[in-house]
């Protein structure tokens, strides 16, 4: 039985939820992981202490995590870690260091993790279009989508260790620069709110803001309305040449529904669609769909959901 | 002479409906396009040679049906095209392995590849890549700048940074703000009598197979609404059922 070691996903200098997920993913794999902790002060690590199913925790702790760099977490996270199966989280940043780790170890490495069974583990492929599953004989490293695997219940009580690690830094920041939105990311966001074509106009888009305010949400949009409008960024658009998203909740609006957007929000737990073209393609794949425009549905779902909100 | 290698990877046409057919799979009706995000980074790797100097070789793996992609790299103006010459389908351990070989024996400096190809979406051969080389990487690069040392914008912390990186490196490229070049003329006639060089590589055994590739699993038909006014009660069915918000 080859040792599981879980790398704890940090996001604003905690433990994000899905490093909970990760520890049920290791379970499936058919064991108690060890569960390391990036950072910077072994504080962090303190979270990680009451995840269920995890067999201890060990806080990595190296000035080198103060920022990602592949190639100095990748060696300071190799120090640390038992030979083994490694499991990260599915984020672009977390793939990219589970692809370093793996061939630090001369590893292979299996990306963007549905579900396991014993030793066969599935992904998406073709942008969603097909599945693929896999057999691993030996160890590897895997990376798991958020929002799939339950998290395991905060009942545990793990021993937390404290181990100094280092790492040469390969990259310098030279400045961090302003994001163009004060906006939630549509790669962070739990619910994502995203217009398309349909919306007539970029200006409509504040219909869209107002809702995603009223639920912290972030704003997305199809690639037809990226293309179509100067006003709208690249940084929003979701789909195959865009960001591949994975909330809880998505709403689209507006969007007919392109395999090119299909490809990148497919995923999400549950999906809305608002759109005036009861054919739009959209609407096979949304588990509420809405057959209206949005001047009619838009001000009754943001006056019902600011109401729940109050 | 700056040698700058960039990773090309044949895939089906991002538009094509992928099918299965028994437990694979069946491509052989897709039209293969280059890798949409590689394109990105032929284009990097032009604009870094125009900037300083040197010479750009696009490589892929593959059968002698991925020198298409090498041609079309040829056509908007790399200096050479070379293909690793391999069937089989890779893990990414054997994958890397005989890329990084290859890369190590031709004398490479720095490598640009898309950020992930378009088949997979794993995004695992540029870092991968640059750690077997024991090389500085950075992902998801959306700009790279060449005066006074190598520096790229990617994403950081919730945002962008800019940042300097060490060379050797491995550069993977997302779609940024810069236009690829299109083919002209006199850059497809090159192609065209341009020769693949081919290579062969010690190729590891694979750890991690392919048992079988399946259609999404279809989602139960959801429930559908005529009006806005509908918007209320989706909007509770959202809280009271869905449990999302």
């Amino acid at each position: 039985m080859t040792e599981l070691i879980v790398i704890a996903e940090i996001a604003k200098g905690t433990i994000h939820t899905t490093t909970s997920e990760l520890v049920t993913a290791a379970n499936a794999l058919g064991g108690s992981p060890i569960i390391i902790v990036p950072c910077t002060d072994a504080s962090v690590a303190d979270a990680a202490g009451t995840i269920a199913g995890a067999s201890k925790v060990i806080a990595a702790k190296s000035d080198a995590f103060a920022h990602y760099d592949a190639a100095a977490w990748a060696e300071a996270l190799d120090a640390v870690a038992p030979q083994g199966t490694i499991l990260t989280s599915a984020t672009p940043q977390s793939k990219d260091l589970a692809a370093r780790l793996a061939a630090r170890r001369n590893l292979s490495v299996v990306q963007d993790v549905v579900a396991i069974s014993q030793n066969q583990l599935t992904s998406p492929v073709y942008s969603g279009k097909a599945m693929q599953t896999v057999a691993i004989s030996g160890p590897a490293v895997v990376s798991v989508r958020a929002n799939v695997f339950d998290a395991a219940p905060s009942t545990g009580s793990n021993e937390i260790s404290v181990v100094d690690t280092t790492g040469n830094m390969a990259t310098a920041v030279q400045e961090f620069m302003a994001r163009a939105s004060q906006r939630l990311d549509v790669a962070e966001a739990n619910i994502i709110i995203s217009g398309g074509r349909g919306m007539g106009s970029p200006d409509n888009f504040v219909h869209l803001e107002a809702i995603a305010d009223t639920l912290g949400a972030a704003v997305g949009a199809s690639r037809a309305a990226v293309d179509t409008w100067e006003a709208i960024p690249h940084s929003m658009q979701v789909g195959q040449t865009g960001k591949t998203v994975n909330p809880n909740l998505y709403i689209a609006v507006g969007i007919s529904g392109a395999i090119q957007h299909l490809a990148g929000m497919r995923s999400s737990k549950y999906i809305v669609a608002i759109n005036k073209d009861a054919d739009a393609p959209i609407f096979q794949h949304a588990d509420y769909g809405i057959v209206a425009t949005w001047e009619e549905a838009l001000p009754v779902l943001q006056s019902t959901l600011a109401g729940m909100m109050a | 002479m700056t040698k700058i290698v960039v990773l090309v990877k044949q895939v089906p046409d991002t538009n094509a409906k992928i099918v299965v057919s028994g437990d694979r799979v069946d491509l052989s009706a897709v039209k293969k396009v280059m890798s949409p995000y590689d394109e990105f980074a032929v284009e990097t790797a032009l604009r870094h040679r125009d900037a300083s100097g040197g010479e750009v070789i696009a490589l892929t793996l593959g059968g002698a049906g991925a020198d298409k992609v090498l041609k079309d790299a040829k056509a908007i103006g790399v200096d050479h095209i070379v293909r690793i010459d391999c069937e089989e389908e890779l893990d990414s351990n054997s994958l890397q392995s005989a890329l990084a070989s290859t890369l190590q024996e031709m004398g490479a400096e720095i490598v640009y590849c898309g950020k992930s190809a378009a088949d997979t979406g794993a995004g695992s051969t540029g870092p991968g890549v640059a750690e077997r080389l024991g090389w500085a990487s950075a992902s998801n690069v959306t700009s790279v700048g060449f005066d006074g040392g190598l520096t790229v914008v990617a994403p950081s912390d919730g945002g962008n940074a800019r940042m300097s990186v060490n060379t050797p490196a491995v550069i993977t490229c997302d779609k940024g703000d810069i236009k690829v070049r299109k083919p002209n003329v006199k850059g497809i006639m090159q192609a065209k009598k341009a020769q693949v060089e081919v290579k062969t590589a010690a190729i590891q055994p694979s750890s991690v197979t392919i048992v079988a590739h399946s259609m999404p699993p279809a989602k139960p038909a959801g429930k559908s609404y005529e009006g806005g006014a509908a918007a209320a009660e989706v909007a509770n069915l959202l809280r009271d059922e869905a449990n999302v918000i």
